[in-house]
């Protein structure tokens, strides 16, 4: 039907096509202008599709024909982990590209301290763990070309034996490996050529294989109803239909393809080493799972297609194949072919360079560092010998895939060889999951966790299959090693009752995570371990991105290395003094305010200068040059110096802080203690005026019953005129003591106040009442004139009629007699109460009108020496209690400057329903008086 | 009120100054009672004057007087050689020591304190005006 030369060209002629496109894509990508191609979420959708391999393109179907539904736990994890685990993805994504992560292997060994032990050991894993894998690859596609070319009889075909089949397509596709990924170096720059052509295979083996399901369900049978139908009548295929043949392993298969999606190279590679854009991760999101969905759907009709159609000795592995070859269908044949061919061609190529990678990075480069640096360092170009480790690895892996697959493979399905590479890759996943949300593991921790898991998946996976293709003594499989029960790889320590897969994968995960925990706990991290820990775990956070910008801005942009350098500086002496020193800077040079500064090495300097106030000039020097060379390497001395900074300047900003509170406190003992002498003098002062002046009524009250006492015959007149004096003295006296206690009452502040609502009238009446008296007497005039609209005010009433009677006695005293007037005047005043009393007395000076609300201070009027000695004397006190009462109203009082004839004193009180102080002057403020009796 | 009208040449004359009326009345009861010729001032430019128009044998000073104060005045006294012979006897309600002091060292004669004692300041009147003042 097809002869071997059509098959062998179509698929070299395919395998070319596709470098031309990889070459093609690489060329659009070094010339910019196929950004659209290259750099795609699309495309890179499709290529996080090669983890849909041979696998899943003749494997799923082998499965589904022996165990139904069975296949799908290896679609629902990555499905889960792409739907429900994006948060995963984007912070692996966000620390790759941070850290210019080139592999899996970089990533773990990165994150605990930049460890090369760890990379080394992640990448000895990773190789011998993906070798079964890569030998399913090749058995699939040696058997895909055995089962089409022997159909035939072909001349060719019979020559070929299947081991030398098998061997002619692991040289093959170790030649495109090669041509494909081994033209560039730099290992984070992108494939991008590479990323096309993988995607393009996704699209190739996905038309094909929906091609053969079409063809399967429509043209063999009538449809998916038709299909079931009949296989659910089939005794064979009935059990396939329902669940009960694909009950078992799901919850292992599930937990292994979930982290096989992370954890195997060829995926960390595509989906995190290729990415260009992160924002392309979204696009995945959802376009992966849903190629799974599609490439899925067909699965169980191709199957159950091969159980009724095929006879039964025709591998089920092959049904893909086998059933277009029954039905002499060559043009679908092809198709297959060529796209199992993709499916295979794609996982090898890159899952081989991701190898390859990892082994020259951080397998062979650090040996050849260590043990023979100065040669190393002897040549200028190393591009050549690294490129040259790489092909060498590249045909080495798949040497041993080979070598496998000649071993061990014939006594395996494809599926049960996959599931040992997955059981292998998932010894990576504790120590990718705790480098991402846990700062505690460390390198040593990593490595006995690695180490442990990787020895029992040897012992329970990998070597009972060798021993079970009798290429190892199989009685250790039957009887444990050194013929313990407890060592049977099978059933190791007892355990018995588990398929070979969940059972390797129980133990060697009890003993990696394990083994990971207990070290990790009594271990202790490394500064760079420390360092690491926080890069990746707070790999989103604002500091850690902004530490990052270190790595990433290079001196090659002129903006770039400007930005950095005021972000540099702006991280150690702050945003405004940085931004004004750069700004002042670019006005030197000319610019237009607000312009930032152009790149210059004068620059460089004012921002060492700047940052060297902060942390010395050794430190600065390194900071700046790492910040303007973008060098990776220098990042750990400036988060060390960073840190060990900040401590000392945390530090002596405390102490600092310390000493500036010592001297306030001391500052504000001495200020008491001034204020506690001021108040002592203050008191004393007052005490010497109040006995002065109580000395005074005094004196006459003495002198006067003195001379009456010695002079019993005085004429009565004279003697009713001193008793008088007497009298009025007595009096004085009392009021003089009665108002210094009120004055010490009112500043100690223990006068109890009875504030509300108070009429105006009402107090301005009652002391008019109480003073008519003296009024009638010496003839003066008193009127009074209050605002009709004027509204209660918030007083104690006692109190404010003792200010009133007060001021109008005062005014009544210095009146001329007779021909005296007194007037009480009101009005309202914004918020405020207005009350005025006037008289036509001789005035106040300027000059005193401040002292006059003084204690003790008195304006003697010029005819009191004559006046009536039955007269008020003054205490001095009246006017200074009056102003106290009126502050602690709210309100103020002083003297009118119209002193042309009489005097004016006014006062204010706030109106009911408002907050007082309703002036914008200030109250007087009274001096501080310590109360008597303290 | 003026000056009281000698009643003998010989008789001494004292110079009460005080502001506060009460106490004026009764010292001035008190020396005419005693004898003497009395004139009255209300505060230091009033006492100066007084001095200056007739100087008298004795000054009653008060030390809390407007204008110019009992110490001004006390100071004015003794700074003017034609006044040696004048006597002053301060009257004061500020009994502390320090005032005492003061008065006395800015060439006072004596001191008595408010309130006070009629007899006492008739007697310590009678008694610093029987003998000659020394000078200086």
């Amino acid at each position: 039907m097809l002869s071997s030369s059509i098959i062998l060209l179509t698929s070299l002629g395919y395998l070319m096509a596709l470098f031309a496109l990889a070459y093609y894509g690489d060329r659009k990508a070094r010339d910019g202008t196929g950004t659209h191609l290259v750099s795609n979420p699309y495309v890179y959708s499709l290529s996080i599709a090669v983890y849909c391999t041979s696998w899943t393109y003749y494997g799923s179907v082998g499965r589904a024909a022996v165990s139904g539904f069975g296949f799908l736990p290896i679609y629902l994890g990555p499905t889960i982990v792409f739907t429900l685990g994006w948060f995963l993805l984007r912070k692996i994504l966000r620390i790759c590209k941070a850290q210019r992560i080139t592999s899996i292997a970089d990533f773990i060994g990165s994150r605990y301290g930049k460890s090369q032990a760890i990379g080394s050991l992640v990448t000895v894993i990773a190789v011998v763990g993906i070798v079964p894998y890569i030998a399913l690859q090749l058995k699939a596609v040696s058997m895909s070309f055995g089962v089409v070319l022997r159909q035939d009889q072909d001349v060719l075909a019979t020559a070929i034996t299947a081991d030398s089949m098998a061997f002619i397509v692991t040289l093959v596709l170790a030649v495109f490996t090669v041509l494909f990924g081994t033209r560039h170096i730099e290992a984070t720059e992108h494939h991008a050529g590479l990323v096309v052509a993988i995607a393009a295979e996704s699209l190739v083996k996905l038309i094909a294989f929906l091609a053969v399901g079409a063809f399967v369900t429509f043209a063999l049978y009538d449809g998916f109803a038709d299909l079931f139908a009949k296989a659910a009548a089939n005794a064979t295929t009935a059990p396939l239909v329902g669940m009960e043949k694909s009950a078992g392993n799901w919850v292992t298969l599930t937990l292994l393809s979930m982290t096989a999606i992370i954890c195997l190279p060829r995926q960390f590679h595509v989906t995190f080493v290729e990415n260009t854009n992160e924002t392309h991760l979204n696009r995945a999101l959802w376009l992966f799972p849903l190629y799974l969905f599609i490439i899925n759907i067909f699965v169980l009709p191709i199957a159950l297609g091969g159980v009724m159609w095929l006879p039964k000795d025709i591998d089920a592995d092959t049904y893909v194949l086998a059933l277009p070859l029954a039905e002499h269908n060559a043009a679908l044949t092809l198709v297959v072919l060529v796209g199992g061919l993709s499916a295979a061609a794609a996982m090898v190529i890159v899952e081989t360079i991701a190898l390859s990678t990892m082994v020259c990075n951080d397998l062979i480069m650090p040996a050849l560092l260590r043990f023979s640096s100065a040669r190393l360092t002897g040549s200028r170009d190393l591009t050549s010998l690294l490129l040259n480790i790489r092909r060498i690895a590249i045909v080495g892996i798949l040497l041993l895939g080979y070598f496998y697959l000649a071993v061990v493979g014939n006594t395996y399905h494809l599926v049960t060889i996959g599931l040992v590479s997955f059981c292998a890759a998932a010894q990576l996943a504790p120590a990718l999951l705790f480098a991402l949300y846990w700062r505690g593991g460390t390198r040593r921790a990593v490595i006995t966790g690695l180490t442990l898991g990787f020895t029992v998946w040897l012992y329970t996976l990998l070597l009972p299959s060798f021993a079970r293709s009798g290429f190892l003594p199989d009685s250790f499989i039957k009887e444990g090693l050194f013929g313990l029960a407890l060592l049977k790889p099978y059933a190791l320590f007892g355990l018995e009752g588990l398929d070979n897969i969940s059972h390797s994968l129980f133990w060697s995960m009890m003993f990696n995570v394990g083994g990971f925990l207990a070290v990790a706990m009594t271990d202790r991290q490394s500064r760079i371990e420390r360092i690491q820990a926080t890069l990746f775990v707070e790999a989103f956070s604002a500091q850690t991105s902004a530490a990052g910008s270190d790595i990433v801005l290079s001196g090659d942009d002129g903006r770039a290395s400007v930005q950095a350098l005021l972000e540099l500086a702006t991280r150690y002496v702050g945003g405004d003094r940085a931004t004004d020193a750069f700004n002042a800077y670019a006005q030197r040079q000319g610019l237009a305010a607000g312009q930032p500064p152009e790149w210059d090495s004068g620059l460089m300097r004012l921002t060492e200068r700047l940052v060297a106030g902060s942390i010395g000039a050794a430190s600065a020097r390194v900071a700046v040059a790492s910040a303007v060379k973008g060098e990776r390497v220098q990042l750990d001395e400036i988060m060390q110096i960073l840190d060990e900074t900040q401590h000392v300047l945390e530090y002596s900003r405390q102490l600092e802080e310390k000493s500036q509170a010592l001297e306030v406190a001391s500052r504000n003992l001495e200020a008491a203690n001034r204020q506690l002498l001021e108040a002592d003098r203050l008191k004393d002062e007052f005490m010497s005026t109040v006995s002065h002046e109580l000395r005074t009524p005094l004196t006459s009250i003495r002198s006067f019953s003195e001379i009456l006492q010695d002079d019993p015959d005085m004429p009565a007149e004279q003697r009713s005129a001193f008793l008088g004096i007497i009298v009025s003295e007595s009096e004085r006296l009392t009021r003089l003591i009665n108002q210094v206690l009120d004055l010490a009452k009112i500043e100690a502040g223990r006068m109890q106040w009875h504030i509300r609502d108070v009429e105006v009238e009402h107090v301005v009446r009652d002391a008019a009442a109480s003073l008519a008296p003296i009024f009638e007497r010496d003839g003066v005039e008193m009127e009074i004139r209050i605002d009709d609209s004027l509204g209660p005010v918030r007083a104690d009433a006692d109190r404010l009629i003792q200010v009133i009677i007060n001021l109008v006695s005062n005014a009544e005293k210095f009146c001329p007699k007779p021909g005296g007037k007194v007037a009480i005047v009101a009005r309202r005043d914004g918020d405020m109460a207005r009350l005025s009393v006037i008289d036509n007395g001789p005035g106040i000076p300027e000059a005193e009108r401040e002292a006059i609300f003084d204690k003790f201070y008195q304006v003697r009027a010029n005819n009191q020496l004559d006046a009536n000695p039955l007269g008020m004397a003054g205490t001095g006190l009246g006017l200074a209690i009056s102003e106290r009462i009126v502050v602690q109203f709210g309100g103020r009082i002083w003297v009118e400057a119209t002193s042309s004839a009489g005097s004016t004193f006014t006062f204010t009180v706030p109106l009911s329903g408002t907050t007082g102080l309703g002036t914008d002057e200030k109250p007087r403020t009274a001096a501080a008086i310590p109360a008597l009796g303290e | 009120m003026t000056l009281a009208p000698a009643e003998n040449a010989a008789a001494k004359s004292v110079l009460v100054v005080d502001d506060e009326p009460n106490i004026m009345l009764s010292l001035q009861y008190l020396m005419k009672q005693a004898g003497y010729q009395v004139r009255l001032a209300r505060d230091g430019e009033e006492a100066l004057a007084a001095v200056e128009a007739s100087p008298p044998d004795l000054v009653l000073l008060d030390i809390n007087i407007p204008k110019r104060n009992g110490y001004e005045v006390c100071q004015a006294i003794r700074a003017d050689d034609r006044f040696k012979g004048v006597r002053i006897l301060m009257l004061t309600a500020k009994g502390r020591e320090v005032e005492i002091e003061k008065g006395l060292a800015l060439g006072a004669d004596g001191y008595e304190t408010k309130p006070f004692s009629t007899r006492a300041l008739a007697a310590r009147v009678k008694e610093m005006l029987g003998k000659e003042r020394a000078a200086g």
